[in-house]
């Protein structure tokens, strides 16, 4: 019987933001895909596909910032099934620019209370490791594209993925 | 009659930018209601934008959403160009168009083939194909290949595909150079044929969702995705300036975003309203080679807004092509800004159609107050008619799997191209202030 080759598992989540690593890991593509399609096992990534598994991973890409308790408890979760967390963005990074509303005067918060409360918004937006411990970053607005091809290579090695 | 009771809920919608919701109740083989809501969290912009030098709010406001960044950002600077009184050169407005093409063909691409292709093909996702099939062989190649020239272009013009750079308050900080414009005009030629490809897969495909609506958009002398007045095919005609007083806000109580109606009426912008509307305008290449495509427009069937989508990818291309071909760039300073208390207003046609930005600065050139309407939040009333109406056809057609009912509303939602990210990610409010006590009224 043959063995089926090892796979790095992945997961791609996206919070509060504007979703532009997501845009660029796309582009990105154009000229990895099939390099690195092989070598990937996509668990979760919304973006690219329907049948989406929550289970052990390898390396979670996160990207965006904490809006809600759905979203701590889900990136909580995240965390005990991934072996590294790359926080993804500077959304994710730092919490900004999703976290516009932290720096709001207070008759701005005033104005956006009703929403806020409606929708069970955090009183405050966080960044991933106000929450989790995080493995890596990848910092920017979008994130820098020689740095995530270096880390995906890094993942690769480091999981003897080849 | 089809007595069957269902609730059905999608919580998050795949293969779309942002997240999405829709739940939907059948009671005795009626379709009682369906709630399509946007459930990304708002992140406040129109809030945000307030305080903030008129220099820096383009870049600010690009940050709403990844994918129609360069949109946003080309729309923020012409409501800045506007109120401070700048008319950019003509190798400027060059230069935008060249931006908002190198836009479309990535988005378009993005979405014609990572969202919209698995669903031609009955697969889970655009990775998952068979490079040994001979058609999604040539689907994996010419997706990635057109996507990068969309990209590359967006990169020498722009400085970058998302968030560019190069693009400011009347002009831009760099321009392309001889050997960027060759190298970038060759790859263009080369992507053509898979573009043709890509027309004529989706020239023959048989989806049909036919309905009524009111399609707008913008009109030009040239098939535009940044000059012009705003046109519907029921004949309307409204100054930029003049849009924002004809729509109607409609609040979506278990949505984020915000809905609109113009005129009191439901109505489309997009691809299939561009193609409808301005037809005649497309390229002489385009309308040459991919005729029998466009006379299949106007249409009324949702689905032909991923065929208008292809035209409009070749259109972008043909264009950028000729003006890459007839333009020697040359670096243009950048207009000093005079500040003064003043309203500007900026109108473009985004991937997924018009959005409208205004923005109000005191004699500082401090923003005191603006205001963003994107493309989604004006689709987002039909989006959801739509469901319903299918979900109906569906059930009186004997189709009761929850599966197959649920893949149908995703491909209809998919043909929309919805944004998440931009629809919610700013906060229409309307507020009254009385004994110094806030209250707030239609949102």
């Amino acid at each position: 019987m043959v063995q089926e080759k090892k796979k790095l598992r992945i997961g791609w989540f996206t919070f509060s933001c504007c979703e532009d690593s997501t845009v660029l890991m796309t582009e990105i593509l154009n000229d990895h895909w099939q390099e690195w399609a092989p070598l990937l096992d996509i668990r979760h990534a919304r973006v690219l596909q329907k049948e989406n598994i929550l289970d052990s991973m390898d390396v979670a890409f996160v990207e965006g910032a904490l809006a809600s308790e759905e979203h701590i408890e889900k990136l909580k979760e995240i965390r005990t099934l991934a072996t590294k967390v790359v926080a993804v963005g500077a959304c994710a990074c730092i919490g900004m620019p999703s976290g516009n509303r932290n720096q709001f005067d207070d008759h701005t918060q005033e104005e956006i209370s009703f929403l806020t409360a409606r929708f069970s918004h955090l009183p405050k937006v966080l960044k991933l490791e106000d929450v989790v411990a995080v493995d890596a970053k990848l910092p920017g607005c979008p994130m820098n594209e020689q740095q995530f091809i270096h880390l995906m290579k890094a993942m690769l090695q480091t999981f003897r993925i080849t | 009659m089809h007595l069957i009771d269902l609730d059905l809920t999608i919580d998050e919608m795949t293969k779309v930018e942002g997240a999405a919701s829709v739940d939907v109740k059948i009671r005795s083989g009626v379709v009682e209601s369906v709630k399509f809501g946007i459930t990304e969290y708002k992140r406040f912009y129109t809030q945000a934008m307030r305080g903030k030098s008129i220099t820096a709010l383009p870049q600010l406001l690009a940050r709403i959403c990844g994918t129609c960044s360069n949109a946003h950002l080309l729309c923020s600077i012409e409501a800045c160009e506007h109120a401070l009184g700048i008319t950019p050169s003509p190798q400027t407005q060059i230069l935008k168009r060249l931006t908002m093409y190198g836009l479309n063909i990535r988005d378009h691409a993005l979405h014609l083939y990572l969202f919209v292709a698995p669903d031609l093909r009955n697969k889970d996702n655009f990775l998952s194909f068979d490079e040994h099939d001979p058609i999604e062989h040539d689907m994996l190649h010419d997706a990635f290949a057109i996507k990068a020239a969309g990209n590359h272009l967006a990169q020498i013009v722009a400085g970058r595909s998302v968030h560019g750079m190069y693009p400011a308050i009347g002009g831009f900080t760099k321009t392309p150079t001889q050997q960027e414009t060759q190298s970038i005009i060759k790859q263009l030629q080369e992507v053509r044929p898979r573009v043709l490809r890509l027309i004529k897969t989706f020239e023959q495909c048989d989806w049909k969702f036919d309905r009524t609506t009111k399609y707008m958009g913008m009109s030009a002398d040239h098939y535009s995705f940044l000059e012009g007045v705003i046109i519907s095919d029921t004949g309307q005609r409204i100054e930029e300036q003049d849009y924002h007083n004809h729509l109607e806000h409609v609040v979506i109580p278990y949505s984020q975003a915000s809905g609109y109606k113009h005129d009191n009426e439901c109505y489309m912008v997009g691809a299939l309203a561009r193609v409808n509307l301005s037809k005649e305008k497309l390229h002489p290449n385009t309308k040459k080679d991919a005729n029998s495509a466009i006379a299949l427009f106007p249409s009324t069937n949702i689905y032909h807004n991923n065929l208008a989508q292809a035209i409009e990818i070749l259109h972008c291309i043909d264009d950028a092509i000729d003006l890459l071909n007839n333009t020697q760039f040359k670096q243009e300073p950048l207009p000093k800004p005079v500040f003064r208390e003043a309203m500007g207003i900026g109108v473009v046609e985004a991937p997924r159609g018009m959005l409208y930005h205004r923005v109000h600065i005191d004699d500082n050139g401090i923003v005191m107050e603006g205001d963003i309407v994107v493309p989604t939040g004006q689709n987002q009333i039909n989006i959801e008619q739509d469901l319903k109406t299918l979900i109906q056809r569906l059930i009186d057609n004997d189709v009761e799997n929850k599966h197959e009912i649920q893949h149908e509303m995703e491909k209809l939602i998919r043909a929309y191209d919805p944004c998440m990210s931009c629809a919610s990610h700013f906060l229409k409010i309307n507020w009254i202030e009385k004994n110094n006590i806030l209250t707030f009224s239609s949102l």
